[in-house]
């Protein structure tokens, strides 16, 4: 009980933190549209480390989800539909459906071959979004408006967009928590160390990876939802596999080991990149060493960071011991 | 005689040229621990994977209770009671202990596809689990991580995993390789008392366990079945004295 309670501090804290931003009027709206979109990257990012840290499935196609849920708010638009209740339905629908037909094939194979069919499906979905020309093609699509919510302009407003985000972000991270602690998560967890344990004891790991594919894909299709709403605008870049792999980048720079690891990889990565774009030209230069470093010495990322140092603390002692007790 | 748990029938797989499995045909009855010694190479785990499902046999058919499972694959055999320990330990190291057996237990307890409830608070499946524990003699380990546990102690574990399936037989590769003398004991008098409740059929190098465990022993050469019979039947063939046993094993 102790442990769980350990565990859920440093979650706890964050969303804590995350709710008071915009009480405390820190650097006005800048900051909040900045957090916001942090956090909507932060949701696409623990669906995402729910397959490659919970399941073991290392995606390279997941902005695909995030386009596809996207591209739904743009049709949709486009069709004079802007009410939350069919426009978010539409797009988790879609893009868990997109995950079931590519992951039914994907699931086929594992390890680099995985990535690298996910990779291929998500291309085609970017080359897709690419040549919608009712929706802007390569020039994408400016919304005319933001989803409404039971016809009431919610998202309209910068604070409650926010706050709508923050509670997205907490629900995901609450049950993709949730599911890696069930008997699902448990199947799970044990086919990404040992696939072989698992089948002899009575488990064909494919479906369970497949159901888990589909939520994290419907997952990214809320968030891809979002970013549309937070930017009012919708491109094929959003599908494109460079965001896919900064999403991967950003889960792995967050932690594997903790799903609330991918929230504070999105908030490291969309804050560092604005402050140092701000501080010269050429901060691409520093910000890429940076995160090589990050990756090199932070082995359990950001989230595992209090652990890290205290490893780091106790090493000297060890190491002058062992050197008096050769001595 | 029972109908037995399971048949071998003129089971043949080549790798190449060479017979890895050559016509093995063999039975395994209900609480009988059958054993398979032969020399390095003889084939006894191609035999193992052929008889869980990991390696298609070319020809022949396996058997299980009555049904052919020859088609079927590892998940679908260990589900109707086939269960296997492996010849290299096979856990999941990130797993505490009693995890690693809850695993097995929720295997035959209902469907896995439950979502939010926590699955390390179901009590059913923790006191299954830790009674496979304490009857391996692991139930003072359960909170402990299964990577931290020594070599024997994690062929313990499998067994325990094994035992958690409730099958209707065990098929164990070798499970008191890399064992302690004490561990050693302790396994054979688990075997023993295991087979009140299982078919059994043993992989097993340690002699002394083979002959006091065994109700049959089969002897497998190249690939072939050179005897079955008892242990005192085993001793006494000169067939199986000329390939397999030095002398001094018999004395």
């Amino acid at each position: 009980m102790r442990a769980a309670l350990t565990r859920l501090a440093a979650p706890a804290l964050l969303f804590l933190l995350l709710l008071a931003v915009p009480f405390l009027g820190i650097g006005g709206g800048f900051v909040l549209d900045l957090l916001t979109r942090a956090m909507i990257l932060g949701i696409a990012a623990v669906s995402l480390s729910l397959l490659v840290g919970g399941a073991g499935l290392v995606s390279l196609g997941h902005a695909a989800m995030m386009g596809i849920g996207a591209y739904a708010v743009a049709a949709l638009d486009a069709a004079g539909i802007t009410e939350g209740m069919i426009v978010f339905p539409t797009a988790l629908a879609a893009a868990a459906l997109f995950a079931l037909v590519t992951g039914a094939v994907s699931l086929r194979t594992s390890g680099v071959h995985f990535i690298m069919i996910t990779l291929a499906f998500g291309q085609m979905a970017f080359f897709t979004a690419s040549s919608f020309s009712s929706l802007g093609g390569d020039d994408g699509y400016t919304l005319y408006a933001r989803t409404e919510i039971l016809g009431s302009p919610l998202l309209q407003d910068r604070r409650s967009f926010y706050l709508v985000c923050l509670a997205l972000l907490a629900l995901v991270w609450g049950g993709c928590t949730a599911i890696l602690g069930s008997r699902f998560g448990r199947v799970l967890r044990a086919a990404r160390e040992n696939e072989r344990r698992v089948r002899a004891v009575g488990f064909s790991p494919v479906p369970y990876r497949l159901v888990a594919y589909v939520m994290a894909g419907a997952v990214g299709g809320l968030a891809g939802a979002l970013l549309a709403n937070a930017s009012e605008f919708v491109s094929p870049a959003s599908l494109s596999w460079t965001r896919s792999g900064e999403l991967l980048f950003l889960v792995i720079l967050g932690g594997l080991g903790r799903l609330h690891g991918a929230i504070l990889g999105a908030l490291a990565f969309v804050l560092l990149e604005e402050w140092l774009s701000h501080l010269f030209v050429y901060w691409r230069l520093v910000f890429g060493p940076l995160l090589v470093l990050a990756v090199l010495f932070l082995h359990d990322g950001i989230a595992g960071l209090p652990g890290s140092l205290r490893a780091w603390s106790r090493w000297r002692p060890t190491f002058s011991k062992r050197r008096s007790a050769d001595a | 005689m029972p109908e037995p748990l399971l048949e071998l029938r003129g089971l043949c797989k080549n790798y190449g040229a060479l017979a890895v499995t050559d016509d093995v045909s063999l039975t395994v009855l209900p609480q009988e621990i059958h054993a398979i010694i032969g020399p390095n190479g003889a084939g006894k785990t191609t035999l193992i994977h052929q008889i869980s499902g990991t390696l298609r046999p070319d020809r022949g058919s396996v058997l299980f209770a009555g049904r052919d499972v020859t088609a079927l694959p590892v998940e679908r055999r260990a589900r109707l009671g086939l269960a296997r320990s492996f010849q290299i330990t096979s856990i999941v190291p990130g797993f505490s202990v009693l995890e690693n057996v809850a695993l097995a237990v929720q295997a035959r307890s209902g469907s896995s596809f439950r979502f939010l409830r926590p699955a390390g608070s179901e009590a059913a499946i923790n006191r299954d689990a830790l009674a496979a524990l304490e009857a391996v003699g692991l139930a003072g380990a359960a909170g402990r991580m299964a990577n931290a546990l020594s070599h024997g102690e994690k062929r313990q574990l499998e067994l325990a995993i094994a035992i958690a399936m409730r099958p209707r037989l065990l098929l164990l590769d070798e499970p008191l390789a890399g064992a302690g003398p004490e561990e050693t004991a302790r396994l054979i008098g688990l075997l023993r008392d295991l087979r009140q409740r299982y078919g059994i059929l043993l992989v097993e190098h340690d002699m002394q366990a083979v002959f006091s465990l065994a109700d049959r022993i089969s002897v497998l050469v190249y690939g072939r079945v050179a005897a079955t019979g008892t242990a005192a039947e085993i001793r006494a063939d000169p067939e199986v004295r000329r390939a397999y046993l030095g002398e001094d094993e018999l004395a």
